[in-house]
């Protein structure tokens, strides 16, 4: 018996690729979204799995130093050191600024942490680790930024020492890692002019400036510039330690609210890009009805294109299995080749975006099952339509 | 089938073609920026190298000493005879407080001690007088008592002659004690007046040092408490680096080590300097060593307060095995490299020592010529697949 689906497309052979070939592009697009959407996700995540830290530990009732500002005092990790099942804290300070490199502005986030505890880049694609206690920085390559690049934060310029990957804040913003004390620095530092005008104003109080007092003013000066206050303070524990425990002792006595590193992931992704994320998924969901509806109406109409040629099969005495099997096969064709040139086209531009497209093998299969079951349905209408195709048809014209 | 098979040779061909070119490139896709793709990795060799680490801190050019000159009581100031920048000797004049009524009070001390002065001579007037009245009534006393043993006075008499004498003497002790008071008197009354010549040149403030005068902060006129600085003085060839250096990298530094300077002024250059002090109290706040570093040479101007970064060279180690600082990683608590193994990335935990900024000591745990990854595409776990690869244009 010969294959007819085979017959029929060598015959159509020009059209049924390029048919495939939209389909393909389709198929990208949905994949891409996809991507786009697991990317939203993953940037979330990527900066709490290379903190790799167990327990974040922050201002009492805010959710996180992403979420919600949050201030505690860097002094606060020796209390937290000398807690059971505690092996090693950092503390951070994370910012989101503008950074002016070569006369051009980079949005980064700026996050500032100890060399050699935890809060660091986790690996780097270039150059070396921070070494010195300032103005050294580790950049994300996305900044564009190469390793022996000064870049200015505030009033100290920094030289890039290293480069690190995949390093961005939930919002996408690649990341620059600086030592805590300057980021300290650059977080709480005022601009000159605005000092200049608060020494004034505290000279003009004479609460603070009385005469026969010297030295109070200096004094409230100095306490007025200088800060002691990280954003957060991250805990790794003893291996087989509890983290929800540690969390809990935390919250009850020092009077700081503490993540597991769960929490903190369930409130970057559900919390943080809740909005965002919905946006893009409920834009998917759309996309792939469509892509899947568009499918259907290809298959549908490219089986009414060929009324005459079932017609004259009927008239020949075709077995209705055999017209069915055709149609069958041609659609689930069209699958297979859609499917793997949107993934050829997907893989091939998603490095191209500007925020990270994360396409997942399993996102891939999933969407290869549902290719597959579209076209089945679809050619399951077009052989109902087919089936009811009148021989005479083919005489008829 | 032969037949239509054959006709069909140039479109199954071209098919066949097309499909095999599609597949190698989704493959070729796949492999290589897919999910599916290893890990790009750049490697290195542990090596052995010498070391000569370094230690780094910010401070601020001070001075070694900074004199505040103010009065010792509150007053007002009179005069200011020097400005900021201006250099002083020691024991110049510098400024004056007001003294008010300090002369007039010196005056009153005065006038007191020449008082005293005549009293004194009054005193030793009536000594004399005492003294000589005391001699005659012992003498009449010594005829009486002769007079009387003769019987040719009565004893009535001799007994009231002997009592005049030794009042008179009694007169005269109490003439002499009033004497040597009134010479205390001229004491108490000259101190006064020094005391008050003293405090009159405390007025005076004067330069303890060979020095530059680095604040003006009171004018004429200003009144200023007791310890008040009216001028701050330094001595510009005593100056140095006020270092910060964390205590988690400071082990090391010793007195006497060398150091380079860079002032914020002058980024590009460096300064030789020296370890000359470091601090026993350091800051427990900011959990910084204070180590304090002269210019060795002093340039000729340097500018108080500013901002300068302290390299000190530690002592280095000689041909030691050394891997570069990147390559080491914190895999599941330890620290250790990775390598790799059949293109599988393998984690092997080593024993680090003295790090560089660049370099790192490898205690034990490798071998010279090992291979190792220093930089990887994404983080690595045991066991992912790795492969070589130029991550970075350089």
């Amino acid at each position: 018996m010969i294959n007819l689906a085979r017959r029929d497309i060598v015959h159509h052979l020009k059209s049924y690729l390029l048919t495939g070939l939209g389909l393909g592009l389709l198929i990208g697009v949905t994949l891409t979204m996809a991507g786009v959407y697991r990317g939203m996700v993953d940037d979330a995540k990527v900066l709490l799995h290379a903190v790799d830290a167990d327990v974040w530990v922050v201002q009492q009732n805010t959710l996180g130093p992403f979420a919600e500002p949050s201030s505690v005092p860097d002094d606060l990790y020796r209390s937290l050191l000398g807690l059971e099942g505690v092996a090693q804290t950092g503390n951070v300070a994370y910012l989101t600024m503008q950074v002016v490199h070569q006369g051009k502005s980079q949005r980064v986030m700026v996050a500032g942490f100890e060399p050699g505890k935890p809060g660091g880049p986790a690996f780097l694609v270039a150059g070396r680790p921070i070494a010195r206690a300032h103005y050294e920085a580790v950049a994300d390559a996305k900044t564009g930024f190469a390793v022996g690049d000064v870049v200015r934060i505030r009033r100290n310029d920094y030289t890039v020492v290293g480069l690190t990957r995949r390093m961005v804040s939930s919002g996408g913003d690649p990341m620059l890692f600086i030592p805590l004390k300057d980021a300290q620095e650059a977080q709480f530092l005022k601009d000159n002019d605005a000092i200049i005008e608060d020494r004034k104003r505290l000279e003009a109080n004479p609460a603070v400036n009385r005469p026969g007092q010297p030295g109070v003013l200096e004094a409230v000066q100095a306490i007025q510039t200088s800060s002691h206050k990280v954003n957060a303070v991250l805990l790794r524990l003893a291996p087989g330690v509890d983290a929800h425990a540690v969390a809990g002792t935390i919250a009850r006595w020092q009077r700081y609210t503490a993540y597991t590193r769960d929490d903190m992931e369930d409130i970057l992704v559900a919390k943080l890009i809740a909005t965002a994320a919905k946006q893009i998924g409920l834009f998917l969901a759309i996309l792939a009805v469509v892509s899947a509806a568009i499918v259907a109406f290809i298959i549908y109409t490219m089986t009414l294109g060929k009324i005459k040629e079932i017609a004259v099969l009927k008239l020949i005495g075709s077995r209705d299995r055999t017209i069915a099997a055709m149609i069958m096969q041609e659609a689930l064709g069209l699958g297979v080749i859609g499917f793997f040139v949107g993934k050829f086209a997907a893989t091939l531009w998603a490095p191209a975006f500007p925020k990270y497209v994360l396409l997942e093998t399993g996102d891939a299969v999933r969407a290869f099952v549902l290719t597959l079951v579209v076209c089945a349905l679809a050619s399951l209408l077009a052989i109902r339509a087919a089936l009811k195709i009148d021989p005479a048809e083919a005489i008829g014209g | 089938m032969k037949l239509s098979a054959l006709k069909l040779t140039k479109h199954t061909l071209l098919l066949i073609a097309g499909a095999v070119a599609f597949i190698a490139a989704f493959v070729w896709l796949l492999a290589t920026s897919g999910p599916l793709a290893p890990v790009g990795v750049e490697t290195a060799t542990a090596t052995r190298a010498d070391l000569s680490p370094a230690v780094y801190g910010i401070g601020t050019v001070e001075a070694q000493n900074d004199y505040s000159v103010g009065p010792i009581q509150a007053g007002r100031v009179l005069r200011v005879l020097v400005d900021q920048g201006e250099p002083v000797k020691a024991g110049q004049l510098l400024a004056e407080i007001d003294p008010v009524d300090l002369r007039q009070r010196a005056e009153a001390a005065s006038s007191s001690a020449a008082r005293a002065r005549q009293a004194a001579q009054a005193a030793q007037a009536q000594v004399t007088e005492a003294d000589s009245r005391a001699r005659l009534a012992q003498t009449n006393s010594e005829r009486y008592q002769a007079l009387y043993r003769q019987k040719f006075v009565a004893k009535e008499m001799a007994d009231s002659r002997r009592h005049e004498a030794s009042a008179a003497t009694a007169a005269l002790a109490a003439a002499r004690a009033n004497a040597t008071g009134a010479l205390r008197e001229i004491g108490r009354a000259e101190a006064e007046l020094r005391g008050i010549d003293q405090l009159r040149q405390s007025l005076q403030l004067v330069s303890p040092i060979d020095g530059v005068v680095t604040a003006r902060e009171a004018e004429p006129g200003a009144t200023v408490v007791a310890g008040q600085a009216v001028l701050r003085l330094v001595d510009p060839a005593r100056l140095w680096v006020r270092a910060r250096v964390d205590q988690a990298r400071a082990q090391g530094v010793q007195v006497g080590q060398a150091a380079d300077i860079v002032l914020r002024s002058v980024p590009g250059a460096s300064l030789p300097g020296k370890v000359v002090r470091i601090d026993l109290q350091s800051d427990a706040v900011t959990e910084e060593r204070i180590i304090n570093v002269a210019f060795d040479p002093a340039p000729a101007q340097l500018y108080l307060g500013e901002l300068a970064e302290v390299t000190i060279r530690l002592p280095g180690l000689r041909d030691v095995l050394t891997v570069p600082r990147a390559a080491l990683a914190q895999f599941g608590g330890q620290t250790g490299v990775w390598q790799i193994e059949s293109g599988r990335a393998r984690f092997r935990p080593v024993e680090p020592g003295m790090q560089t900024a660049e370099q790192v000591q490898i205690v034990s745990g490798l071998q010279a010529g090992d291979p190792l990854i220093v930089y990887s595409a994404k983080q690595l776990d045991d066991g992912v697949r790795v492969r070589e690869k130029q991550l970075t244009q350089r």
